[in-house]
């Protein structure tokens, strides 16, 4: 199960970590157990306090390119583009 | 001394002339390098800079009138982007990522004037209550060094309470704000969800997210929220409602203000430091004319379970930018794809913060959302509605903000849940969007202590009007740790 989980998240777990790292997540998986108690038939879920709704802007152009300037901090490029190893042999 | 002055007497000092707003900043800049103040409480400082900001803020001063923070001396948590300076989060993973843009709220402040001195030291990616989880180490707290200034904005208030900078800007998850002001004896304030633009604030759990000033008083928290509130279209939460002017209020009677007391706190039983700084600062509050009452809000019992969902949940997802491709961090030599994300992942994220995403991942994976994430999102509505229909028989909450004053370090790193329980008080106005401040109100064995406010929507104008009657009446927050020798 935590393989699965590690592997959503995109997260090594070292082997002699595994253990703890399942006993720390069962702790906070047994702290928020006490939720299922709640009743919440009919209740909507929230997703912004202010119940604000997502605003639309005018189809126009905004922003300038500054590709330039962002892969300045990036690890490693090449003509523009983001170099990561190969993937398609 | 210019240190000892908040910012409201900083601001006359420099239009009267007494001192520049460059003698100033180099005053700060030489106590943050004396060795008797070392707290480590800054990830950069940018001396540099703020001389260069100082003595702009002089020339413009020369010519007329200047922005409301002109000559301020502040710090920024080190979660606000900022241009051409190295922006962390306290996290190995952006040690090396210069910001190539401000944050909205670092642009609002330069643009009134404040002289940024440097970042502040955190909790990696604003994930803790001690400020333990750094990657640059953890920050002490100057009233006691052994023991921690609170998290995650603790290098914020350690800064402020030592008199390392006149204000900083800090960032409120679920407490992080509030707790370190609290352990810190300064004063803290997280607004109304969407009053500040997140633009530029490093995403932890975006739905709770929300960037506040830490002070030495309400009077100054005023004059830098009403300067770093206002509608930004760049942060689609962010509320289009006009900022008032929170310092406008501040010398009304709050005679007649009728103050909530949230039963179940009472009842749930207190430490005993925790519950005579309350009831004291209940009584200066009655002095005050205040009407005090009792209301009850049963769900908020819930709020760290539905936040131990909620908040992991947002993490995970945000966090996943982090892939070692764009910028930040990127381990040695990958042999592919995969192995470039994980590793970079896995070597440059801490402990708790890849606990976090972990706990995150599972309750939003297939089959576990409606038990976790839907159930803690109608959880937050009932915390909710319980706020709204207290609100209809007081004007604001009063509480503690912690269960306790700073505790030491080391002593809850093994024991997460009590770790987690810290933000008890906190944590309910987080899910419920609502404004929220921690003023100092006592000290418990040279320890400060310190008491929450709690107000309706967009009510922070009330919250700082009565936090500073308070402080007309109390000196909690002129009290200093010791000082240091500049």
């Amino acid at each position: 199960m935590v393989g699965k989980i590690a592997e959503l998240a995109q997260l090594q777990i070292r082997e002699s970590e595994i253990d703890k790292v399942i006993e720390k997540m069962n702790q906070v998986l047994d702290l928020v157990e006490e939720m299922q108690a709640v009743d919440t038939s009919g209740i909507e879920p929230m997703a912004h306090p202010l119940d604000a709704t997502q605003v639309l802007r005018a189809d126009e152009i905004t922003e300038s390119n500054q590709r330039a300037q962002f892969q300045e901090i990036a690890p490693e490029t090449q003509d523009g583009l983001y170099l990561v190893p190969r993937v398609v042999e | 001394m210019p240190h000892k002055r908040t910012i409201s007497q900083l601001r006359t000092a420099l239009d009267t002339g007494e001192f520049s707003a460059e003698e100033l900043t180099r005053h700060y800049l030489d106590r943050i390098a004396s060795p008797s103040n070392q707290y480590n409480a800054y990830i950069t400082v940018t001396a540099d800079a703020a001389i260069e900001a100082a003595r702009r803020s002089d020339q413009e001063r020369a010519k007329g009138p200047v922005g409301s923070l002109s000559g301020i001396p502040i710090a920024h948590k080190d979660i606000f982007c900022t241009e051409g300076i190295k922006t962390s989060a306290g996290s190995l993973m952006l040690d090396n990522f210069i910001a190539p843009y401000n944050a909205t709220v670092v642009e609002k402040l330069s643009d009134a004037g404040a002289v940024m001195l440097g970042k502040t030291n955190m909790d990696e990616f604003a994930m803790g209550s001690s400020n333990e989880n750094s990657y640059y180490g953890h920050v002490t707290n100057p009233w006691d060094t052994s023991r921690v200034p609170g998290g995650s904005s603790g290098g914020s208030a350690t800064a402020v309470a030592a008199r390392l900078c006149a204000g900083a800007t800090g960032t409120d998850t679920g407490g992080s704000i509030r707790q370190p002001a609290a352990f810190c004896g300064v004063t803290g304030i997280k607004p109304t969800y969407g009053r500040i633009s997140r633009w530029g604030m490093i995403a932890f759990a975006s739905s709770l997210d929300q960037a506040g000033p830490l002070t030495q008083s309400a009077e100054d928290a005023a004059l830098m929220l009403e300067v770093m509130a206002g509608y930004d279209a760049r942060d689609s939460t962010c509320i289009d409602t006009k900022v008032p002017d929170y310092s406008h209020s501040l010398g009304n009677s709050i005679k007649g203000l009728r103050i909530g007391l949230c039963r179940e706190h009472f009842e749930e039983g207190m430490d005993s430091a925790t519950e005579q700084t309350t009831l004291d600062a209940i009584s200066e509050f009655e002095k005050l004319g205040a009407i005090i009452s009792d209301v009850s809000l049963p769900n908020s019992k819930h709020a760290v379970s539905a936040y131990y969902v909620i908040a992991p949940a947002e993490c995970s997802a945000n966090l996943s930018r982090y892939d070692g491709v764009r910028f930040g961090y990127r381990c040695d030599a990958p042999a592919n794809l995969q192995d470039l994300y994980k590793r970079s992942r896995s070597e440059a994220l801490g402990e708790e913060v890849k606990h976090r995403i972990l706990v995150g991942a599972f309750v939003l994976s297939a089959g576990y959302y409606e038990a976790y994430y839907r159930k803690a999102q109608q959880i937050r509505r009932l915390i909710k509605n319980d706020f709204l229909e207290a609100f209809k028989s007081v004007d604001i909450l009063l509480g503690p903000t912690t269960p306790g004053p700073a505790f030491k370090i080391g002593e809850k790193t093994d024991d997460q849940i009590s770790m987690y329980l810290q933000d008890i008080y906190t944590i309910a106005s987080n899910l419920a969007g609502l404004p929220a401040m921690s003023i100092p109100a006592g000290m418990t064995s040279g320890l400060p202590t310190g008491v929450q406010l709690i107000g309706n929507y967009l009510e922070e104008a009330r919250l700082l009007n009565a936090a500073h009657q308070f402080q007309q009446q109390t000196n909690w927050h002129k009290m200093s740790p010791p000082e240091g020798d500049i």
